[in-house]
C-alpha cells in the first residue's frame, strides 16, 4: 500500500489535519477519512457537480481534486454551510420551494448557489442557469431549484438593505 | 370538502437534514469492520466464460473473499419472482447478479471481492484471470427477431398469446390486443397513415449510484441497508436469488438518491450478502457512473409501427400497432404496458396490437417511470398529430372528439372509471399557451397526450401516539421525493393535528409491515391509504379511551377534526387528542393504530403536454421556448410535489426526446458510459415547466387522490416531436432528434 501523507488544511473554519494516500481524491477523504458525507458522489469524473465543494472561495468539483492538494487551503462543504444555528438563507430557499426531491443533488447545488451569489448577488434566471449547468439534478426539471436561487438572492439582498 | 392541511405546501419533515448534508444515503453507510467491494465485468458483449481464476486476486495482500456464480445455490425449480413492475424468471434472476456460463452484455458481472478499501478491491478485480470464448452479439431489436440471428439463451422457448410454441428464438414473448376488425375499417377510411418509429435505450439516469452493504451474522441473520425503491422488495429478491429464509433478512431502507424504476431490482445487495458471509465482515459495494450505465436496468429502445386510419370528419375508425423492444439480455422489455399506452387516449371500434417482447446483448431493462409508454406515444402522437393535419383539423379539437370518457372500453381491454382526459384537453384549448401566438421563423408548436395504468396494492403503517398528544408515523414506503410529507399531511388531516405534530418515518422491514415498491405511482394513493386506515383506527380507539374517562359507552361519544372527542349529548364536553394521549396509561395503555390496505380502486393517468420550439438551422440544435404540462391528478395532496413530478417527468422526457441514447460499438461496447456523452438535460437546456393540475377526483379514494408521477414522461418526445414538425416541416421518426439527426434531415431536405 502506498505512503500516507498528511495534510494540514481547514474545513469549514476549523483547522484540520489528515493522512491520506496520494490516489485518493478531495472526495474520498471527505467522506470516508472525515465522515462528512454531506458531500455526494454521482459520477466520479466530474460531469455531475454532486460534489461541489469550495476551496478558497471557488467552487470545484471534489472528486478531481487530490486529497493532498487541500493543503493550505480553505475548504467549505454543505456541512458548513448553516452558521450560527441559523439555516443559510439558500438552504431555507431551497426548503420553502421544494427545490428537492430526492436530495441527492442538493449538497452540490446549495454550494455552487452559495459560490454564485457570492460573486453575483443578483443573478438573472438566464445566469442562474448558466453557472449551475455543471450541477445535474434528475429528479426537479430545475424549475424549483432555479426559483429557489432567485429567490435566495432576493433575500439576502433585502436583508442587506435593512442592516 | 374543505381540507385543513391537505392541499398546503408544508416544508417537508426530511427537509432539513438534507438540505444540511446530514441524511443517510445508501453510501454514506459507515460499520465498525467494513470491507470494500468490488466487481469485475465482461470486456465483451457476448462470450462464452470458458474459465475465471481468482487465486491471483485473493494472494493480495487486504483482500477478504471473492465470488462468482458458482457460490450462488443452484436453482432447484422454475420459479418466478414478482417484481412490482415486472416479473423475471429465477434462474435469470441469479444470472443478472452474476454471469454463469455466458456473458450477455457489455459489463455483465463476473466476479466480486472484498477488501480493505475501495483501491485494493479493484487491484484485486483486475488480477481475476478469466478465459472468454468470444461469440457473435446482437443489439439491434429486428436483427435479434432474424432467423439466423445468434442465439443469447438456447432454451429460450417464444411465448405466443401466453402459450408456448415450442420455437426456440431471442423473441421471449409475443402479444396482442385485438378487437373489431382493422381491415376493413381502414379500407373504409377516408384517410389513414401509417409510419415506423425508432426509440433508443435510454437510462433512468437517477444521480445517486446504486449501493449495498451488508452484514451476515454466524446466526444466518442477515441485514442489508440500501438505496432502494423497496425494501420489501430486496427482501424477497434477495432471498429468492440466495435461497435464503425471508424471516432471517433485514432489509434497512436509506434515503434514496433517485430511481424512477430503476432501483426496484437489485444488483449489489446479493453480491454484498455473498462476500459478507465468506468474510465474515460487513461489505459495502458502490457502483460506478461506467457501472451504473453498464449494468443496471436502462429501459427499452424500440421500433414500432403505428398506424391510424379517420373520416372526413374526423372520426377514428381503426388503430393499428406493432411494437418490437429491447428486452436487454434477458427477458421482460415494457411492451406489455406499450401495448396499452399506445392507443389509450382515444375510442375506437376497430383495435389490433401486437407487442414483442425482444433478447439483445444489452443491460437487462428495468422499469424507467410508466415503462413503455415514452417510446408508444412517440410513435402513436405523431400519427394521431398527422392525421388531424391531412384532416385540416386542429390536434386538439382532433384529440377531444376521438377521447375516451368515462365508461368507454380501452383499446387495451377494460373499461375507464372516472377519468379526466376530456377536462384536461378543454382545459388546454382555452389555455393563454395554446392560444399565445407562436412567431418567428424555425419556431413550431406540438401537443401530445399520454396515458399511464397507475398502480395500487398492499401498504402499511402505524400510527403510535406520545404523552404529549404528537404522533409517530411509521410507513413502508421509501421516500423518493416528498412523500413522508404527503403521509404526514394525511394523518394530520384526519387527527385534526397540525402538520409538524405528525411525524413520519420509513421503517426497515422489521419494523413496519408489507409496503410494495415506491414505483408504479403508488405511493400517495396507497401508502397514503393506510396512513388513512391507520388514522379512522386511531380515532376509534381516541374515542373509546375517552367514553372510558366519561365512563359512557363508546357510541356515545364521537371525533371530531380540531376538537378531538366530543360526547354526543354535551355539546361543550370534549377532550383534545392531547388530553386522550396524555391519559392513556392510565386509561388502557399505549395508543397505537394500525392501518393497511390492499388497494384496487386506483384511477389511470392521462397527461396532456404544450412545446414550442425553435431549430437552429446552422446547427440542428433544438431549444425548448415554453413549455405546459397538464395532468389530470385526482386530488393534489402537496401541490409543490405533484408539480415536481410533472416538472421532472416533462424534463426526463425532453431529454429522452433531444439528446439520450445508449450508443454501441459494433462489437456491442457500449460507448457512452458516461454522465458527459449520455448528455441528461442541464439547467440551462430548459426553461420553466408550467404545470396545470386538474383535479377530477378519483371515487375510491376518500380525498380523490390518483398517482402522478409517471404519465408526465409519456408526452414529451411526441410533443416535441410534432412541434419540431411544424417548425421544419419535416417528420422525425427517430429518437433522439439531435442536433445531429435534425441538421442532416434539413440538409437532405435542402431547406438548410
Amino acid at each position: 500500500m502506498p505512503k500516507k501523507i498528511a495534510v494540514a488544511t481547514k474545513i469549514n473554519g476549523q483547522g484540520m489535519e489528515f493522512l491520506c494516500e496520494p490516489r485518493q481524491s478531495l472526495l474520498e477523504v471527505l467522506r470516508d477519512e472525515l465522515k462528512l458525507t454531506g458531500t455526494k458522489e454521482g459520477c466520479g469524473n466530474g460531469n455531475c457537480g454532486a460534489c461541489s465543494v469550495l476551496i478558497d472561495g471557488r467552487v470545484v468539483n471534489s472528486c478531481l481534486v487530490l486529497a493532498v492538494e487541500a493543503e493550505g487551503r480553505e475548504i467549505r462543504t454543505v456541512e458548513g454551510m448553516a452558521e450560527g444555528g441559523k439555516l443559510h438563507p439558500l438552504q431555507v430557499a431551497f426548503l420553502e420551494h421544494a427545490a428537492l426531491q430526492c436530495g441527492i443533488c442538493t449538497p452540490g447545488f446549495l454550494v455552487a448557489s452559495k459560490a454564485l451569489l457570492d460573486e453575483n448577488p443578483a443573478p438573472t434566471e438566464e445566469e442562474v442557469r448558466l453557472f449551475l449547468a455543471g450541477n445535474l439534478c434528475r429528479c426537479t426539471g430545475y424549475d424549483k431549484i432555479v426559483r429557489a436561487v432567485l429567490d435566495a438572492a432576493q433575500r439576502m439582498n433585502a436583508e442587506e438593505v435593512e442592516a | 370538502m374543505a381540507y385543513d392541511v391537505v392541499g398546503t405546501r408544508p416544508v417537508r419533515p426530511d427537509g432539513t437534514e438534507k438540505v444540511t448534508g446530514r441524511a443517510v444515503y445508501g453510501a454514506d453507510v459507515q460499520l465498525p469492520g467494513l470491507l470494500h467491494g468490488k466487481v469485475l465485468r465482461s470486456p465483451h458483449a457476448h462470450a462464452r466464460i470458458k474459465s475465471i481464476d481468482l487465486a491471483p486476486a485473493l494472494a493480495i495482500p487486504g483482500v477478504y473473499a471473492a465470488v462468482t456464480a458458482a457460490d450462488m445455490p443452484k436453482v432447484q425449480a422454475e420459479g418466478v419472482a414478482n417484481l412490482g413492475e415486472s416479473s423475471i424468471e429465477k434462474q435469470y434472476m441469479q444470472n443478472m447478479i452474476l454471469a454463469g456460463e455466458k456473458a450477455l452484455f457489455h459489463g455483465h458481472a463476473i466476479a466480486a471481492v472484498a477488501a480493505v478499501s475501495p483501491h485494493v478491491a479493484e487491484e484485486a478485480v483486475k488480477a481475476i484471470r478469466v478465459e472468454y470464448e468470444v461469440l457473435t452479439p446482437v443489439i439491434d431489436v429486428l436483427e435479434a427477431m432474424k432467423e439466423d440471428a445468434p442465439l443469447l439463451h438456447e432454451g429460450l422457448i417464444t411465448k405466443s398469446l401466453g402459450k408456448p410454441t415450442g420455437k426456440v428464438s431471442n423473441v421471449a414473448a409475443h402479444m396482442q390486443h385485438a378487437r373489431g376488425d382493422v381491415e376493413a375499417a381502414f379500407a373504409a377510411s377516408d384517410v389513414v397513415v401509417e409510419r415506423e418509429f425508432r426509440t433508443a435505450m435510454v437510462h433512468q439516469g437517477y444521480i445517486e449510484p446504486q449501493t449495498a452493504t451488508a452484514q451476515v451474522g454466524l446466526d444466518g441473520a442477515v441485514t442489508i441497508w440500501t438505496s432502494t425503491q423497496g425494501a420489501f422488495g430486496v427482501r424477497a429478491q434477495v432471498a429468492e436469488i440466495l435461497d435464503l429464509p425471508l424471516g432471517k433478512i433485514k432489509v434497512v431502507p436509506c434515503e434514496i438518491g433517485g430511481g424512477f424504476g430503476g432501483k426496484i431490482q437489485v444488483y449489489m445487495e446479493p453480491l454484498a450478502v455473498l462476500l459478507s458471509r465468506k468474510a465474515n465482515r460487513p461489505v459495502k459495494l458502490t457502483m460506478s457512473r461506467a457501472e451504473v450505465f453498464q449494468a443496471t436496468g436502462p429501459t427499452s429502445g424500440s421500433v414500432i409501427r403505428a398506424k391510424v386510419g379517420a373520416t372526413r370528419d374526423g372520426v377514428i375508425t381503426a388503430l393499428q400497432a406493432q411494437l418490437y423492444y429491447e428486452a436487454g439480455a434477458f427477458p421482460g422489455s415494457p411492451v406489455g404496458a406499450g401495448t396499452g399506452v399506445i392507443f389509450a387516449p382515444y375510442k375506437a371500434e376497430n383495435v389490433l396490437i401486437d407487442g414483442y417482447d425482444v433478447v439483445v446483448n444489452r443491460p437487462r431493462t428495468s422499469a424507467y417511470r410508466a415503462p413503455g409508454g415514452t417510446n408508444a406515444a412517440f410513435a402513436s402522437e405523431q400519427v394521431v398529430d398527422e392525421v388531424a393535419r391531412q384532416l385540416g383539423m386542429d390536434p386538439i379539437e382532433f384529440r377531444l372528439k376521438n377521447a375516451v370518457r368515462p365508461g368507454d372500453q380501452a383499446t387495451y381491454g377494460p373499461k375507464f372509471g372516472a377519468i379526466g382526459l376530456v377536462e384536461m384537453l378543454q382545459a388546454v384549448k382555452e389555455s393563454e399557451h395554446y392560444n399565445s401566438p407562436l412567431t418567428g421563423p424555425n419556431r413550431g408548436r406540438g401537443v401530445a397526450s399520454g396515458f399511464w395504468f397507475n398502480g395500487g396494492g398492499p401498504s402499511s403503517s402505524h400510527i403510535s401516539f406520545n404523552h404529549d398528544g404528537t404522533v409517530n408515523l411509521a410507513e413502508g414506503s421509501t421516500d423518493i421525493g416528498g412523500s413522508r410529507a404527503s403521509m404526514a399531511m394525511i394523518v394530520a388531516e384526519e387527527l385534526g393535528l397540525p402538520y409538524d405534530q405528525v411525524k413520519p418515518y420509513v421503517a426497515d422491514t422489521d419494523s413496519v409491515g408489507y409496503t410494495d415498491v415506491t414505483g408504479g405511482s403508488r405511493t400517495t394513493y396507497a401508502t397514503g391509504l393506510a396512513c388513512y386506515n391507520a388514522a379512522q383506527e386511531a380515532k376509534r380507539q381516541l374515542c373509546e379511551r375517552a367514553a372510558r374517562t366519561w365512563e359512557c359507552s363508546p357510541e356515545e361519544v364521537e371525533f371530531m377534526p380540531g376538537k378531538g372527542v366530543v360526547s354526543k349529548s354535551d355539546a361543550g364536553k370534549h377532550l383534545t387528542v392531547a388530553q386522550v394521549a396524555r391519559e392513556m396509561n392510565r386509561t388502557g395503555g399505549p395508543i397505537h393504530a394500525v392501518g393497511t390496505v390492499n388497494a384496487r380502486g386506483q384511477a389511470p393517468g392521462f397527461a396532456v403536454h404544450i412545446a414550442d420550439v425553435e431549430i437552429d438551422p446552422e446547427t440542428g440544435k433544438t431549444t425548448i421556448l415554453r413549455y405546459t404540462a397538464f395532468q389530470d391528478v385526482g386530488r393534489a395532496i402537496h401541490p409543490s410535489y405533484v408539480e415536481g413530478q410533472i416538472q421532472g417527468g416533462s424534463a426526463q422526457g425532453i431529454g429522452w426526446a433531444l439528446n439520450e441514447e445508449y450508443v454501441y460499438g459494433s462489437d456491442g461496447t457500449l460507448r457512452n458510459a458516461n454522465l458527459l456523452d449520455y448528455r441528461i438535460p442541464t439547467a440551462l437546456d430548459l426553461p420553466m415547466i408550467e404545470t396545470v393540475l386538474i383535479e377530477v377526483p378519483n371515487p375510491n379514494h376518500p380525498y380523490g387522490v390518483k398517482g402522478v408521477g409517471e404519465v408526465c414522461i409519456v408526452p414529451p418526445a411526441g410533443a416535441v416531436a410534432n412541434a419540431i414538425c411544424q417548425a421544419t416541416g419535416q417528420r422525425f421518426t427517430e429518437l433522439p432528434m439531435n442536433p445531429e439527426r435534425v441538421c442532416m434531415a434539413l440538409l437532405k431536405a435542402g431547406s438548410r
